[in-house]
């Protein structure tokens, strides 16, 4: 009896799998199949799922707006902020992590509470004071605010990470005569690269998706391709194949990158505090 | 010991980076939000005490918008815990094609939430050509024009999309680390699937679920995105949170006081959020 329903269970619980895998991508799926459809084939009642697939969208999101230069500026913005706030983590959480002391628990806690600020709440002073120092619509403002809004979570990943590696190590190190810099770059970062990998990952997603900041305090210049994408917002005649080649074009690179790197960014994810 | 202090030090840059980041705009924001301050009205200044506080508080949007934050927050909440713990279960056996299914199931995080608001207001709400109008067509029913009629609950869906793969990612990550002798041992001892679910992997899963509960909130808490290229807030303040009030009445009507002093209500709103939340996740973070 048992083994009946057991067997009779696991090709419908695959089947239901695949189904929710379809369901949940089939968004995704859509909007790449509508970007290959002309304007008047991707209103059509009913849809239409066979079409002959024309690339003239993406040409022409290309000559509207200069696509390139928008995907220039989320790269550089990414990873720009990425790295900086990367190496201002590192120092900081090698010292929590090894030489941690009675207040390491609240710093942290305190680092985690500045992400609960609502970057509304400060919307106004970050916009005068970029005003001020010439900053609008730059790379370096969004480089900056990147670095900051992700340094709490840095810090606490590479926390976890660090807290891994064993002290004695890292004491036969210091025994050995091994500076501080020696240490954490000879010792400490060859252990917990994966760690390090995966937090990076992580920011850089958070960073190519961030709205708010690079709505608020970019144009033309420095905008991302979120700013791109939301100047589709307002509707014109048929668009929704010119909108769906911009979100693919704006997607496809993070999302690509993001099923590469899965299984790191898992780790870097949870926090290390999910095994 | 001397190279423990210096290596205390190296601490300093991150942390007073941050509070850089964070006092001196907050503070700024604490002094604008007394003062008379409107962009387009640069002459008029001077110390006005809390009207811009009984201002915004007395502002009909701010009720609706605190209620919408709170229920936004806690729907998403629901639904992507829900339904990320449903397929995590669902994927947590060996099947042919598991790798592709995992794929597709996280791809939706890796959208932008400009694209991700977009995509849903336009080729699947939208009241005529959109997919959900065409198959109620063609069932026969009266389309719905959702982003009009359930403004909430449509931005709803989006953000639970887009987020049901993290809570799933970090599910399935928990449950492939759960011990099997544990849940064999149940089995011959008599315990039925509901059972072992409920009293093994529900508690396994604890930690994950903290850790799902508290990033999650942190990021909706200021959603923006996907209401700025949807619904602007309406119909009326329907589909307003606290966020996006405080953007319309800085940058739409150019009151920077008002707007300070909803920034003020905002951050402290968030961190009587934050206090329950460190009480209830901080401990199982913290705990090796």
């Amino acid at each position: 009896m048992r083994a009946r329903g057991r067997n009779l269970r696991l090709p419908l619980r695959t089947g239901a799998a695949w189904a929710a895998a379809f369901v949940m991508f089939f968004p995704i799926l859509w909007m790449m199949l509508t970007s290959l459809k002309t304007e008047l084939q991707a209103i059509s009642v009913p849809p239409l799922v066979l079409f002959e697939p024309t690339l003239d969208n993406f040409v022409l999101v290309q000559e509207r707006s200069d696509y390139l230069s928008y995907a220039v500026n989320s790269v550089v913005t990414a990873f720009g902020g990425t790295a900086v706030a990367i190496l201002l983590a590192i120092p900081a959480a090698y010292a929590m992590a090894v030489h941690g002391g009675r207040f390491t628990k609240d710093i942290l806690l305190w680092m985690l509470s500045t992400k609960m600020l609502p970057a509304v709440g400060v919307l106004m002073p970050v916009y005068l004071l970029a005003q001020m120092a010439g900053l609008l619509d730059t790379r370096t403002v969004l480089v900056i605010i990147f670095a900051m809004i992700n340094l709490p979570i840095i810090v606490w990943m590479l926390f976890s990470y660090f807290r891994e590696v064993p002290l004695a190590i890292l004491e036969a190190a210091r025994i050995d005569g091994a500076s501080v810099f020696r240490e954490i770059v000879y010792v400490l970062l060859p252990l917990t690269w994966g760690g390090i990998v995966s937090t990076a990952l992580l920011s850089i997603i958070l960073c190519w998706n961030e709205a708010f900041w690079s709505i608020n305090l970019t144009a033309s210049d420095a905008g991302t391709l979120t700013a791109l994408v939301a100047s589709y917002s307002s509707p014109e005649g048929l668009f929704w194949a010119k909108l769906s080649a911009v979100s693919t074009l704006s997607c496809a690179p993070i999302v690509v990158f993001g099923w590469f790197c899965q299984k790191q960014l898992v780790q870097g994810l949870t926090f290390g505090a999910v095994k | 010991m001397m190279g423990g202090r210096f290596a205390n030090m190296l601490q300093a840059p991150s942390i007073v980076m941050l509070f850089l980041w964070m006092v001196v705009p907050l503070s700024m924001t604490i002094y604008f939000s007394t003062i008379r301050f409107n962009l387009l009205y640069p002459e008029r200044t001077g110390f006005i005490g809390a009207s811009n506080y009984e201002f915004f508080l007395t502002d009909p949007a701010f009720l609706p918008a605190a209620l919408n934050t709170l229920l936004l927050v806690g729907s998403v909440l629901v639904v992507t815990v829900t339904l990320g713990l449903a397929l995590a279960l669902l994927v947590n056996h060996r099947f042919p094609g598991r790798g592709i299914v995992r794929v597709m199931l996280i791809s939706p995080f890796f959208i932008m939430p400009t694209v991700n608001a977009l995509l849903w207001k336009n080729m699947f709400m939208n009241p005529v050509y959109g997919l959900f109008a065409v198959v109620s067509g063609a069932a026969g029913l009266e389309p719905v024009d959702w982003l009009a009629d359930f403004p909430l609950g449509s931005i709803i869906v989006m953000i639970s999309w887009q987020w049901t793969p993290f809570a799933f990612l970090i599910f399935m990550t928990s449950l492939q680390s759960q011990g099997q002798e544990q849940l064999e041992a149940a089995e011959i001892d008599g315990a039925s699937g509901w059972q072992k679910a409920i009293y093994l992997t529900l508690p396994h899963l604890g930690r994950s679920i903290a850790v799902v509960i508290m990033i999650q909130t942190i990021f909706h808490l200021s959603v923006f995105a996907e209401i700025f290229v949807t619904t602007g807030g309406g119909p009326g303040f329907d589909s307003t949170n606290l966020a996006f009030l405080i953007f319309s009445q800085a940058l739409l009507q150019f009151d920077a006081g008002v707007a300070s002093a909803g920034g003020v209500i905002a951050i402290i709103l968030a961190n009587i959020v934050a206090i329950f939340l460190i009480r209830l996740v901080g401990k199982s973070l913290m705990v090796r």
